[in-house]
């Protein structure tokens, strides 16, 4: 990465930034690039794949088309391969030679057996995201087994109890951030109520040809690296109309700088140096969905991105959401929803006109986007909508709940002691349950690793988001989410985990209580327990909790019917619960799906014994 | 009536043991254990424990005047983790082809709150003056307003005591035009002629930046920078028949790794 790449990084941002809808023309050249999307077609095959080797469809890696059949048996090769995209290239690691690796299709009840070989030159791993494994399956090195070193063959062998649209990748080094993932499908026991006449599965993530090493090095030492779109002296008139007076703009900018924060902190990398792919595609390199009209269309959509929130519309088409990483929900109708990293959801969607459709993912912070087409022949383009503004972060992000801008930022200190202060919502739990067992931090501290605190975080469930509120159109929340069928565990919790999500952005610290990683014990689960988990999100982004081999059940007004999900998006200043049992022994991560947030401290090992 | 009082006391205790069960007991499910975690391997499934390498010039410039242009650079580098860090400074004027205020720390440097660190070592003025050591000890940080900001206090070799305080500030003007004044003040409790030192506040050196970021790490400038003696050292720089101050235009390079 030297300092061409750079240079050449920051223009392809700052043309992504200035014109937005470079595409909306109709693009004439179809840019043809070698390695990902098209190579290694045949690397990858189930076992059995003999049966299907005269078929017609070939299974090409990112095509998004699923396996035409399961199969119990894979075999995964793990090794290095030179990708060029948009320019950039990298020696990335790989399953098969292609990113994203193949889709895996399975059948739910098999007990399946995955033999992956690394041809790497050094460890790595598979972890099955969302897949209820033995902990010995659960592929993370140095919780569920030692790693497959380089040469070695590791057969992981597990019983799919469950169904639905999940992915898998590294949880070595920082291999998934270079490209090693990839989905997996597994088709339910009964007849799919979902099932379309076209099924695809659309994987999103970034391709950078900047190491992630480098990534994180520069944030430690400035933490807006990738951050271009701060407010300015360019910007301020912008603001003092949208605030009404300049001096209402004014001072809502020097309380964060006050704060010594930044309203614009949207995304810690953006798309200065990050294109945002769909199925290993570029956006002009426009990956294709085909269609008849009035065909009902399957997209099951993965966020497998590093860093990258990606808010998702199909201009002119109704989506219906059917399933939420991996289970199946009531329907629900919408024009758009944000996939946080490592979410899944399946919608359906009916195109009835001979015409085509884009597949619209735009990244949180609008400085890129990854786009698909669906259409009803090959090589078609449709429009692309222009992007949307940036969100910009607000008192509710802060934690300082509804307050207006105002009248609260002056009574902000982050540095005096707050600790008579009490959280409302941590007391109402405490009289919902009082014959609980409470693990209550208390207020996190404020120091090295943490630069402040939620004073009244709210519920956020019911709101798609910050930048979506509002915005005309029907975008998912968290609230509509209900289950099919009731849980299984209908027992109430008998203990509450809360934990503080913290960090400290200026010197790009992470994690949960005021602490990192490194300086925190491991939470202890009783086999059998019922628990519920409580997440106050203190600092000002959103971060995508996950946790290994064990449900989390989302409290969203649901009642018996809360969904139960594998990664749960907490919102800035925000609060909510849900509810875990702890039903399978070992270790297990629990973690921050943003890469560089778990790998600077926001991961904590889950014991259940 | 001894009977009625213990009664009492059990019940008064028993009250404040109410009150107490009122107030939440604070325990972090995730709190530290005595016994670390066995992990397969010896492998710790997150790094949060890295140490990192940056180095930075600030100023690397030429300060033009007609009858010769002064090059001056300050910069600093640090190696560690998220708490400790070895910090190395540097700064110096070559002018007419002599170094002056040339200065060099060694600092260990402590993490202490969100924004702020502890420094502490040595500083060595090393040019074609005279050489001097010091003791050094002081803060760094980022103030409120997003100021970055540092004091350091010495304590040199011959028992003298000086200070030196330095801050900027970074006005966006667009996100890759910054505009930067910054200002650096040095302080000496006795007058050192051979370095031009006087007591009290002895010199300043300031600048008014405006630099264009290329990209990050790489940032031309223009700057009108003003560089001059106070009081006493005034007085001295006077005596040698020295520049007690000047006004220049500025050209240089912000650039880091």
């Amino acid at each position: 990465m030297g300092i061409q790449g750079l240079i050449l990084c920051h223009f392809c941002g700052f043309f992504l930034m200035t014109f937005p809808s470079r595409f909306r023309g109709g693009l004439t050249r179809r840019r043809f690039v070698t390695g990902i999307g098209a190579g290694g077609l045949l690397a990858v095959l189930p076992r059995t794949s003999q049966a299907f080797s005269s078929t017609a469809v070939p299974i090409r890696a990112s095509s998004g088309i699923i396996p035409p059949t399961p199969s119990d048996r894979w075999d995964l090769k793990v090794g290095h391969t030179r990708i060029s995209l948009d320019g950039k290239t990298m020696h990335a690691p790989t399953v098969g030679g292609t990113v994203p690796g193949p889709i895996l299709r399975f059948k739910q009840g098999d007990t399946v057996s995955i033999n992956v070989t690394n041809t790497l030159d050094e460890p790595t791993s598979i972890h099955w995201h969302g897949i209820r494994t033995p902990a010995n399956m659960d592929g993370v090195p140095g919780l569920s087994f030692g790693g497959i070193a380089p040469g070695e063959t590791f057969t992981y062998r597990f019983k799919l109890h469950q169904s639905g649209t999940y992915w898998y990748h590294s949880h070595s080094g920082m291999q998934e951030a270079m490209g090693l993932y990839g989905a997996m499908v597994i088709d339910p026991r009964r007849p799919d109520p979902n099932a379309c006449d076209r099924d695809y599965v659309i994987f999103l993530a970034e391709w950078t040809d900047v190491m992630p090493h480098d990534i994180v090095s520069n944030l430690k030492m400035q933490d807006d690296y990738y951050v271009f779109r701060q407010r300015t002296a360019a910007s301020f008139p912008k603001e003092a109309r949208e605030a009404g007076s300049a001096g209402a703009a004014l001072a809502d900018r020097l309380a964060w700088s006050k704060m010594r924060m930044a309203a614009t902190d949207i995304a810690d990398v953006s798309g200065a140096i990050y294109t945002y792919t769909l199925n290993g595609h570029a956006p002009e390199m426009n990956w294709n969905g085909l269609f008849r009209p009035g065909e009902k269309v399957r997209l099951r959509f993965i966020n497998g991105s590093t860093m990258t929130f990606f808010d998702i519309r199909i201009p002119g088409l109704e989506m219906l959401v059917v399933q939420a990483d991996g289970n199946d929900i009531e329907p629900v109708p919408v024009d758009e929803f944000r996939i946080g990293v490592a979410e899944t959801y399946d919608v359906i969607v009916q195109p009835k006109d001979e015409r085509a459709y884009a597949i619209f993912a735009q990244s949180e912070d609008r400085t890129g986007y990854a786009r698909g087409t669906l259409a009803p022949r090959e090589g078609m383009i449709a429009p692309l909508p222009p992007m949307d503004p940036r969100p910009v972060r607000t008192m509710v992000d802060m934690g300082m709940g509804n307050m207006k801008p105002g009248e609260s930022m002056k009574d902000m200190d982050m540095s005096g002691d707050m600790s008579g202060m009490k959280m409302k919502g941590m007391d109402m739990s405490h009289m919902a349950m009082p014959k609980m067992e409470v693990d209550d931090p208390g207020p996190p501290p404020i120091n090295v690793e943490n630069q402040m605190r939620a004073m009244m975080p709210i519920d956020r469930t019911g709101s798609p988001g910050d930048g979506l509120e509002n915005n005309g159109r029907r975008v998912l929340n968290y609230k509509q989410l209900r289950a099919t069928r009731p849980g299984a565990d209908l027992r109430p919790p008998t203990r509450e985990i809360i934990l503080h999500l913290t960090g400290n952005m200026e010197r790009y610290i992470w994690g949960f209580n005021g602490r990192k990683f490194s300086e925190s014990g491991p939470i202890r689960l009783k086999l059998g327990e019922r628990v519920r988990f409580t997440l106050i999100n203190d600092t000002m982004m959103e971060h995508p909790i996950h946790l290994h081999g064990l449900w989390s059940e989302l409290e969203n007004g649901q009642g018996d019917y809360r969904p139960y999900k594998h990664t749960i998006i907490s919102q800035p200043g925000s609060k909510l619960s849900y509810l875990v049992t702890a039903d399978t022994p070992g270790m297990w991560a629990y973690h921050c799906h943003l890469m560089y947030h778990m790998d600077l401290g926001m991961f904590r090992t889950v014991i259940v014994a | 009536m001894k009977h009625a009082l213990s009664l009492t006391v059990l019940a008064l205790a028993a009250l404040s043991g109410t009150a107490r069960a009122a107030q939440p007991v604070y325990h972090a499910a995730d709190a530290p254990e005595a016994t670390p975690v066995v992990y397969i391997g010896g492998i710790k499934p997150a790094m949060d424990q890295g140490t990192w390498l940056h180095g930075i010039f600030n100023q690397l410039e030429g300060r033009y005047a007609p009858g010769g242009t002064d090059f001056r650079w300050d910069g600093e580098a640090w190696f560690g983790g998220d708490y400790n860090k070895i910090w190395l400074k540097s700064e110096g004027t070559l002018e007419k082809g002599r170094l002056s205020d040339g200065d060099h720390e060694l600092l260990y440097t402590r993490s202490i709150s969100s924004y702020w660190n502890l420094q502490g070592g040595v500083r060595m003025d090393l040019d074609d003056g005279p050489t001097r050591t010091w003791g050094a000890f002081g803060v760094q940080g980022l103030a409120l307003y997003e100021f970055e900001f540092e004091a350091t206090a010495y304590v040199s070799d011959r028992g003298r005591f000086a200070a030196r305080v330095e801050g900027s500030y970074d006005f966006l003007l667009t996100n890759r035009l910054i505009l930067q004044p910054q200002a650096e003040f040095n302080f000496y409790t006795k007058s050192d002629t051979g370095r031009q030192a006087g007591a009290g506040l002895s010199d300043v050196d300031a600048g008014l930046r405006l630099r264009y970021e290329l990209w990050r790490k790489f940032a031309p400038y223009v700057a009108v920078t003003y560089s001059g003696y106070l009081t006493q050292a005034r007085r001295i720089a006077r005596d040698q028949h020295d520049d007690t101050g000047s006004v220049r235009f500025s050209l240089g390079v912000r650039s880091w790794f």
